[in-house]
């Protein structure tokens, strides 16, 4: 087994000694004095920027990726200034054991005090051996970091509902956070990868009022998917008006007509792109030509595919053979029997991780 | 007497990735590469939508994000041997070029800078000879006093509010860590400029794109990107000179930038230049091409054995038998179910985990091999297979940043440095800067054409009965990178990818000859083994797309050496 609090920290003074020691290097790379060391003390355990751990687990880093390429704040600005990024395997300094230091560190000084943020599924088939950090699964890991965390924010679809490894027949068992930890405040922001401006606005109101955004019935934030992108597309008066592009490249295409027919998934999805769009260049898919996949809703794998046929049961100006649209995308793959299984497997992960440490929380 | 060294996670990577290596008189003398991560992405393609392989292929990974896009894309219409419109081309090469600039940008700061550069030791640098170390490197505008003056201040402010973050930990002090303060200084000052410049090539990449990571404007047959000069909804003038403005603006940032500090990199860590060569056969495929059918292409493709340029086999196009061949992957250790080697096409997917055995198995990650040969891929296989056939572009920039190390270092180094831990890291520079002079070329070919008045983007594939087959190959950011597919009646019947960071991290195949990750790490010299610095620069300057760790056990297999550093 990896390191653990327990096995490397002895006792909470050698702890605190070897602190010392470190802010005494610190002080003498700085050149000040040693009289400074008992105010740098107090910084660092005040924690002023609030401590994040960003847990990777079956991801694509996708997530990470978004954020480097978000403006306000931009990722400089969120690091140095806003929070303080304690783990976070793609861009920490260091690896190994030191790298685990790091996580244990926060998880020892800060324990109900910082934010966690998960990126990718977890696995549950066959114990969890299908992503291994540091000798233990994503389920080990998540179930002794979850319940210290005071929140976690499930970042991007495979956090939140199992993503793309949970596709059918989900090989690997996966499952989001949702699905396995209890006891402690989740919120989906989901996406493949989600806008950063999602994940961030959820940061900045929880950093800002203490507590979580209001979300809906699937654990989304309201301000970023209370509305159904075929209701705010820039396109919807010429679906309303039976004007589409029948193929990529015709002249509706050219002239941004509607994409409902060559695929658009917009009519099943809950999401903010339409209006806050993508990479501050003014775009999102459907602005340069094509459909939404429906990346923000659950299994959107199984239910958005085959992604470009017409989502069924859709109200189509011109179309005969229509149904509410409310019910749109969620019935197209029968996926049931692969569900069967995995429901099971996901038993025994949310034994494993609830059993592991959510009694520790009062 | 040796002992056994575990790193698990590696960080700054892409994915789960643990490094085994047995340490012997301060040098590595065997190792072991093992991906941590299995998710079954081409169980789950099975019986889909060729169509839809492609979204599905991109999300392999958010960090090379659009290049499994491409190949997917080009494997289907590979199997359907169907052409592109000539704007689609253009269109894919434009996106391929922006995404491989910032990629490479990333790796290098984002990725690879901490190995080499210590923040701590920048607070005791002096702004002003910063500035004038800078300024003999590079014209870049922000290389001031004032500017490397209030990054020292930022960092300080770091550094005393006792939340170090991402850089807690790190090796600071570490006795490899050798740049002088004034060079750590400027480092760290592109390293936080290189995040804005990034950004701005990410923005020009969603222009044409719709959005990124994970683009959405591919489709089989083409792209969807609509044309048209005379519309608000499609990609028209406006929209076109701000992606060439954004691209521009990045390619100043390489030239200024990413070159010279490699180029300083390597010449003031020269005693780092005879590490890490490892598997010396290189190969790289075709790309960038420049016509409707893919005949003829800007960046050529090919193999090296042995380190030998004279060895030198083309690979020319994408129907190539020399590649289509040669390609196989072995499975004796990794956890997959049997002991076969097997062609792409007959390939097979079931998982049988076994724990860490290096006798035995030990990794995720196949064993490629072509022509029954470990292969080396990367930006520096791209060069040197092109270097060999006299590739004009490529022999001249590569030979500019030879020149620009040996002014800096005082010595004259050739390529033969390249073969090396740094050597990769230069091969990458030069690569970016290449790539974005490609990117601007294919924006004119592009412009040139809509000027034309031709606005196709689309060809309706086609899916035939019966069983048809096909590759798509890509020269992705990290290497070849090929991805196989079986189509049967419309369905998809097998899907197989073999990545760059396969033919880099694999395991030992039957033959038992170690992958490029292992091999190269061979020699490496490792000053303190709790610290193990040393191999995060040889296994980063292949840019790993896994995601990882890093433990230190002994030759029993046992966890020994508890690390706590300060």
């Amino acid at each position: 087994m990896t390191d653990t609090p327990e096995s490397t920290i002895p006792e909470p003074q050698l702890n605190r000694r070897s602190f010392l020691k470190g802010c005494t290097t610190v002080a003498a790379a700085l050149g000040i004095s040693e009289a400074m060391i008992p105010k740098l003390v107090e910084a660092a355990t005040s924690a002023q920027r609030p401590p994040v751990i960003w847990l990777h687990f079956q991801e694509c880093t996708g997530c990470t990726e978004s954020l480097l390429r978000a403006s306000h704040p931009d990722i400089a600005r969120l690091i140095l200034d806003i929070i303080s990024l304690d783990y976070h395997e793609t861009v920490m300094a260091p690896a190994g054991h030191q790298a685990e230091k790091s996580m244990h560190d926060t998880l020892d000084k800060f324990a109900g005090k910082f934010l966690c943020v998960v990126e990718g599924g977890i696995p549950t088939k066959d114990k969890g051996i299908y992503c291994k950090i540091g000798g233990r699964t994503a389920m080990e890991i998540l179930a002794d970091v979850a319940p210290k965390a005071a929140a976690i924010i499930a970042i991007g679809s495979c956090a939140a509902y199992g993503g793309i490894q949970a596709a059918s027949p989900n090989p690997t068992g996966a499952v989001g956070v949702k699905d396995l930890v209890s006891g402690t405040p989740v919120i989906n922001v989901p996406g493949c990868p989600p806008n950063p401006i999602s994940f961030l606005g959820t940061v900045l109101h929880y950093l800002t009022f203490g507590r979580l955004p209001v979300t809906d019935n699937l654990g989304r934030p309201l301000f970023a998917y209370g509305r159904r992108i075929h209701d705010h597309c820039e396109r919807r008066a010429h679906f309303d008006e039976g004007r589409f592009a029948e193929q990529f490249g015709d002249y509706g295409h050219r002239n941004g007509y509607c994409l409902y027919k060559v695929g658009c998934k917009g009519p099943g999805t809950f999401a903010n792109c339409p209006s806050v769009r993508f990479n501050d260049v003014d775009v999102w898919p459907v602005s340069v030509g094509h459909g939404c996949i429906g990346c923000t809703e659950p299994d959107f794998w199984d239910t958005m595919t085959p992604f470009y046929e017409r989502l069924p049961n859709v109200n189509v100006p011109g179309i005969a053979g229509v149904t509410n649209i409310d019910k749109a995308g969620k019935t197209i793959l029968g996926i049931a029997a692969a569900a069967v299984g995995i429901h099971a497997a996901v038993g025994i992960g949310k034994s494993m991780v609830t059993g592991c440490g959510c009694k520790d929380k009062k | 007497m040796a002992e056994r060294i575990t790193i698990d996670p590696i960080t700054r990577i892409e994915g789960h990735l643990r490094i085994d290596a047995e340490v012997d008189g301060g040098k590595v003398t065997k190792a072991w590469s093992s991906g941590q991560m299995w998710r079954g992405i081409e169980v789950i393609l099975q019986g889909r939508d060729p169509r839809d392989a492609w979204l599905f292929a991109q999300r392999i990974c958010g960090v090379c994000t659009t290049v499994h896009a491409l190949a997917s894309v080009r494997a289907v219409e590979n199997a359907l041997q169907m052409e592109i419109p000539l704007n689609a081309q253009y269109v894919r090469n434009i996106v391929q070029g922006i995404h491989a600039m910032q990629d490479h940008i990333v790796h290098f700061y984002v990725l690879s800078a901490l190995d080499w550069v210590d923040v701590v030791s920048a607070l005791s640098a002096d702004p002003v000879k910063t500035a004038a170390l800078a300024g003999s490197l590079s014209a870049w505008p922000n290389n001031s006093a004032k500017r490397f003056k209030a990054v020292q201040d930022k960092v300080k402010t770091l550094v005393e509010s006792g939340q170090l973050g991402p850089f807690a930990n790190g090796y600071w002090g570490h006795p490899a860590m050798k740049l002088p303060p004034e060079a750590n200084l400027m480092a760290v000052s592109h390293y936080l400029e290189a995040l804005d410049y990034q950004r701005k090539a990410t923005q020009a990449l969603a222009i044409i794109s719709g959005k990124n990571p994970h683009i959405q404007n591919l489709s089989v047959g083409g792209v969807t990107t609509a044309l048209n000069p005379d519309s608000d909804s499609a990609l028209n003038m406006e929209r076109l000179y701000w992606i060439k403005q954004l691209v521009q603006e990045v390619q100043t940032f390489i030239q200024q930038v990413y070159l010279p500090d490699v180029a300083a990199i390597g010449a003031l860590y020269k005693d780092w230049l005879p590490y890490g060569p490892g598997v010396l056969n290189y190969m790289a495929v075709p790309d960038f091409p420049i016509d409707a059918k893919a005949t003829k292409f800007e960046m050529p493709g090919g193999t090296i054995m042995g380190g030998d340029l004279a060895t030198i086999k083309p690979i020319s196009n994408f129907n190539d038998p020399y590649f289509h061949k040669n390609v196989v992957e072995n499975i004796t250790h990794a956890w997959y179910k049997g002991d076969w080697t097997k062609h792409p096409y007959e390939g097979e997917t079931v998982p049988e985990y076994t724990e860490f055995n290096d006798k035995g198995k030990y990794s995720w990650l196949k064993a490629p091999r072509f022509d029954n040969k470990p292969m080396q891929v990367g930006p520096l296989a791209h060069l040197l297979v092109g270097y060999a056939q006299g590739h004009k572009e490529i022999i001249k920039n590569v030979n500019g940043a030879l020149n620009l190390v040996s002014t800096i270092a005082g010595v004259t180094v050739g390529p033969e440095v390249l073969h090396s831990t740094l050597g990769r890291h230069v091969a990458r520079a030069v690569r970016a800067s290449m790539i974005t002079d490609l990117t601007l070329k294919h924006w004119e070919l592009l412009v040139d054409n809509i000027g034309k008045g031709d606005l196709t983007i689309f060809n309706k594939p086609v899916f035939p009965k019966g069983e048809q087959r096909g590759v798509g190959m890509h020269e992705a950011p990290r290497g070849t990178l090929s991805h196989w597919i079986v189509i049967q009646d419309g369905k998809i019947k097998n899907y197989q990818c073999v990545v760059p960071s396969t033919w880099n991290a694999g395991p030992r195949g039957k033959d038992e000859l170690p992958g490029p990750y292992e091999a190269s790490l061979v020699g490496n010299p490792i000053a303190d083994a709790k610290l193990p610095l040393e191999v995060l620069r040889t296994v980063h300057s292949f840019d790993p797309c896994i995601a990882c760790a890093v433990h230190m056990l002994d030759t029993e297999g046992k966890e020994t050496i508890k690390v706590k550093a300060v």
